[in-house]
C-alpha cells in the first residue's frame, strides 16, 4: 500500500457520554501500556518464545468487546493479549502467563499465544492461523441447538482468509444460519506478506459476501466506528438471521513478532499510518469536544501504568509449577467432568 | 442370557441410536450421514428417527465440520463426528491434533473437549491407494487423544457409550472390512475402553493385533493349532493408551510374540508395541520379536497386488513358524 492511499485520520465528534468515552480510552491505554511493558520484558528475557504485539490495533478489540455480552463466546488469535484483557482476564494473570508462571491464566502451559479463560467464555488464544474459525462455528451451533441466546465473536486476521478454514467456516455458518460474528482484523500483512501479494481478491468483504453473508468494512483505527459497527452487527446476529462479517481495517505499528526484522515494509509507511494512531486521534477528538482534559488523560494513563506495574509484580512473585506435575492437564482427571 | 446374532454395522447403529435416545446433547454430524444413510450404511434410518438437527449432513469440509464438532463440544454438546474414512481425516488433522488434543493442556486444564470422532479405516476392497490407508497408528502418537479400534460386534456395540462418557476426545476406527462381520451379541453389553483382550488363549506365541487384522490373526491361530502350535491372540482394542499389562502377561506366558498391524512397517503401531515388549519383557522372550505389517507401498488397486501388500493369514503363519524354528 502506498502512503498516498492511507486514509485521513479519523475525526469528528464522539457520540458517547463521558463515562463510556473515557472507558474506551482507558481500555486502549491499558492494552498499549501493557504491551509496551511486554516488549521491554522480552528484552529482559522475562518473556520468551513468540510475542505478537497488538500495538496500533487497539481500537478494534476495544470497540468490539464493549459491544458483546457476558454470555457471548469469544475466539481470538495469537495476537490476543488485548482481547483477553478486555474480556476480563486479569492483567496479572496475563502477565504471569507470559512469564510462564503457574499463576498465569493458562497455568503457564500456554504462554502469550494461548491465553484462555473459561469464566469469561474466552476460548483462546489460537496459534494456527484460521484455527479458531471452525471452533467458532461449533460454539455457535451448540448455542443454536440448545437455544442459548448468545453469539460467538471470532477474531482473525486477513491472512486467515487465504486458509481453507475461513471458507469452510463461512460456508457452514451461512448454511446453518449460525450466530457467528466474523471480525476480520485486516492489518494488511500476513506476517510479512502484503494482502495484494497473497490474495487474488483483495476485497475481503466480497469474499465473505460470496457465501451470502452480510458484510461491512470499518475503519479499525477509529474506536467509535468499530464500536458502533460491532454493536449493530451483534444486534443483527442476535436476531437469529445467521452470521455477519466485518472487515476492520487497521495497522500493526510493531513488527509481526519479536523475531521480525520488518524487511517487507518501509518506515515511511509505518510513520504515515501512525498519524492514524487509534489512541492519539481519539484523544484529540475528545479534547476538541471538551470531553477530556489533559489532566484527565494523564490520570487514565497513570492508572494504566500502575495496573501494569502491579501485574508485573504479580508475575514476578509468581511460582514455577513443579516439574513433577509435568503430565497434568493432558487428560481430564477422572470424575472431573468436562 | 439371550444371545443375538448381529452385524458389526447393526451393532454400531444400535449404539448410535441408544446414545441419541439417552442424551439430548448427543448429535451425529458428517458427510452423508443423513439422507444417504451413511457411506457404510451405519446411520441408515436415524434421520427419520431423530431429524436433521441431530443427524446432520455436512458439506465436504472435513476441516470445517471436525473443527465445528470441537467447538460444539466446548459449547456443551456431545458431538459424534463421522469422517467418512481415515484418508479424508488428513484434511482435519489440524483441528484433531492442534485443537482437540491440545486444548485442555494449553488452557491449563480449563477446557476439556468431549468429542467422539468415528471413521472407517483400512484396505482390502480394491479401492486403491487414497482410500486404503491405516493411519490409526498416527493418531495413537498424540497425547490428549484416546484411540479405539473395535474389532468385534460386542465392541462395535459397546465402545460408543464409554467414549461419549469420556470428557476428552476419543477417536473410533472402524475397519471397512468389518462392517459385514457377524457375531454373537450378549443381551447385556458392557465393555471398557481401557483394556486389551485375549480373544483366543494359547501358550506358544502371542499374536498381538487390532481392528481388521483380528479375524486374520484368529484364522492363522486355527491353522497353527492344526500344526500343534497354540497361538494366543491379543486384541489391542485401545491403541492409546496401550494396555501394557495385558500385552506383557501374554508375552511372558508365551515367550514369543508376533505383532500384526495393517499400518506400514516403518514407524508403525507394531513398532511401538514391540519396543514396549523389548523394554518390559526382554528377558522373558525365547525368540526375537516379529511383525507382519503392510508392505511399504501405497496400496495398489489390482487384487493380487493389494493382497500381497497387506498382512494375510499365510504371512502370519509363516512368521510364527519362523519364530518357532528359532525358538525350539
Amino acid at each position: 500500500m502506498s502512503e498516498a492511499s492511507i486514509p485521513a485520520p479519523p475525526t469528528g465528534p464522539v457520540p458517547w457520554g463521558k463515562p463510556l468515552a473515557h472507558a474506551m480510552l482507558a481500555d486502549m491505554l491499558r492494552i498499549r501500556r501493557m504491551e509496551e511493558r511486554c516488549a521491554q520484558l522480552y528484552g529482559e528475557q522475562k518473556i520468551r518464545g513468540f510475542l505478537h504485539l497488538y500495538i496500533g490495533e487497539e481500537a478494534v478489540a476495544t470497540g468490539a468487546l464493549r459491544a458483546l455480552q457476558a454470555e457471548d463466546n469469544v475466539v481470538a488469535t495469537y495476537r490476543e493479549h488485548g482481547h483477553a484483557l478486555l474480556r476480563g482476564v486479569g492483567m496479572g494473570a496475563i502477565m504471569a502467563e507470559m512469564f510462564g508462571k503457574q499463576e498465569g491464566c493458562s497455568r503457564g502451559r500456554g504462554g502469550s499465544m494461548h491465553l484462555f479463560d473459561r469464566a469469561h467464555r474466552f476460548f483462546g488464544g489460537n496459534a494456527i492461523v484460521g484455527g479458531g474459525l471452525p471452533l467458532a462455528v461449533g460454539l455457535a451451533l451448540a448455542d443454536k441447538l440448545t437455544q442459548r441466546p448468545a453469539l460467538t465473536a471470532c477474531f482473525f486476521g486477513e491472512g486467515a482468509m487465504a486458509e481453507g478454514a475461513f471458507h469452510e467456516a463461512a460456508n457452514l455458518a451461512a448454511l446453518w444460519q449460525l450466530p457467528v460474528l466474523f471480525l476480520c482484523e485486516n492489518n494488511l500483512y500476513a506476517m510479512g506478506t502484503a494482502l495484494a501479494r497473497s490474495e487474488a481478491q483483495t476485497d475481503l468483504c466480497a469474499k465473505a459476501a460470496s457465501y451470502g453473508i452480510a458484510t461491512q468494512a470499518v475503519d479499525g483505527m477509529d474506536v467509535v466506528a468499530v464500536h458502533e459497527a460491532v454493536q449493530q452487527a451483534a444486534q443483527q446476529v442476535r436476531q437469529g438471521n445467521g452470521p455477519l462479517f466485518l472487515e476492520l481495517r487497521t495497522y500493526r505499528f510493531r513488527a509481526h513478532s519479536m523475531f521480525d526484522p520488518e524487511l517487507y515494509r518501509n518506515k515511511a509507511e509505518v510513520e504515515a499510518w501512525k498519524t492514524r494512531g487509534p489512541i492519539h486521534t481519539y484523544t484529540a477528538r475528545l479534547k476538541a469536544q471538551g470531553r477530556l482534559s489533559e489532566d484527565e488523560f494523564l490520570a487514565l494513563d497513570a492508572a494504566a501504568q500502575a495496573e501494569v506495574e502491579a501485574a508485573v509484580a504479580f508475575a514476578e512473585a509468581g511460582t514455577w509449577e513443579p516439574v513433577a506435575d509435568l503430565l497434568r492437564d493432558v487428560q481430564t482427571p477422572q470424575g472431573a467432568g468436562a | 442370557m439371550m444371545v443375538r446374532r448381529i452385524s458389526y454395522r447393526e451393532a454400531l447403529r444400535e449404539a448410535l441410536r441408544e446414545a441419541l435416545q439417552q442424551d439430548a446433547r448427543v448429535f451425529l454430524m458428517g458427510e452423508d450421514v443423513g439422507r444417504y444413510g451413511g457411506t457404510y450404511a451405519v446411520s441408515k434410518g436415524l434421520l427419520d428417527e431423530f431429524g436433521p438437527e441431530r443427524i446432520r449432513d455436512t458439506p465436504l469440509s472435513e476441516l470445517g465440520f471436525v473443527g465445528a464438532g470441537i467447538g460444539a463440544a466446548l459449547g456443551g454438546l456431545r458431538p459424534i463426528v463421522e469422517v467418512m474414512t481415515v484418508n479424508f481425516s488428513l484434511l482435519a488433522l489440524d483441528p484433531i491434533v492442534n485443537t482437540a488434543a491440545m486444548l485442555r493442556h494449553m488452557s491449563g486444564g480449563q477446557f476439556s473437549v468431549p468429542i467422539v470422532i468415528r471413521m472407517a479405516t483400512g484396505a482390502g476392497r480394491q479401492v486403491a491407494a487414497q482410500h486404503s490407508n491405516s493411519f490409526e497408528g498416527w493418531y495413537a502418537h498424540v497425547p490428549g487423544l484416546k484411540v479405539l479400534a473395535p474389532a468385534t460386534v460386542e465392541d462395535a456395540r459397546g465402545m460408543l457409550a464409554p467414549a461419549l462418557a469420556d470428557p476428552d476426545p476419543v477417536l473410533i476406527f472402524e475397519h471397512a472390512q468389518l462392517y459385514n462381520l457377524e457375531g454373537e451379541l450378549p443381551e447385556k453389553v458392557q465393555v471398557d475402553i481401557r483394556s486389551a483382550q485375549v480373544r483366543r488363549v494359547g501358550r506358544d506365541v502371542s499374536l498381538i493385533t487390532h481392528g481388521g487384522s483380528l479375524p486374520k490373526a484368529l484364522r492363522a491361530a486355527e491353522e497353527l493349532a492344526a500344526q500343534g502350535i497354540a497361538a494366543e491372540v491379543v486384541d489391542l482394542r485401545v491403541l492409546r493408551p496401550l494396555d501394557d499389562a495385558t500385552i506383557m502377561a501374554s508375552v511372558r506366558k508365551c515367550r514369543r510374540a508376533v505383532v500384526v498391524d495393517e499400518g506400514w512397517r516403518t514407524g508403525s503401531l507394531a513398532a511401538e508395541v514391540m519396543a514396549r515388549i523389548g523394554e518390559q519383557a526382554f528377558f522373558d522372550l525365547d525368540a526375537p520379536l516379529a511383525r507382519v505389517c503392510s508392505e511399504e507401498v501405497p496400496i495398489p488397486y489390482a487384487r493380487h497386488l493389494e493382497e500381497a501388500a497387506l498382512p494375510q493369514v499365510p504371512k502370519i503363519v509363516a512368521a510364527v513358524q519362523a519364530l518357532m524354528g528359532k525358538g525350539q
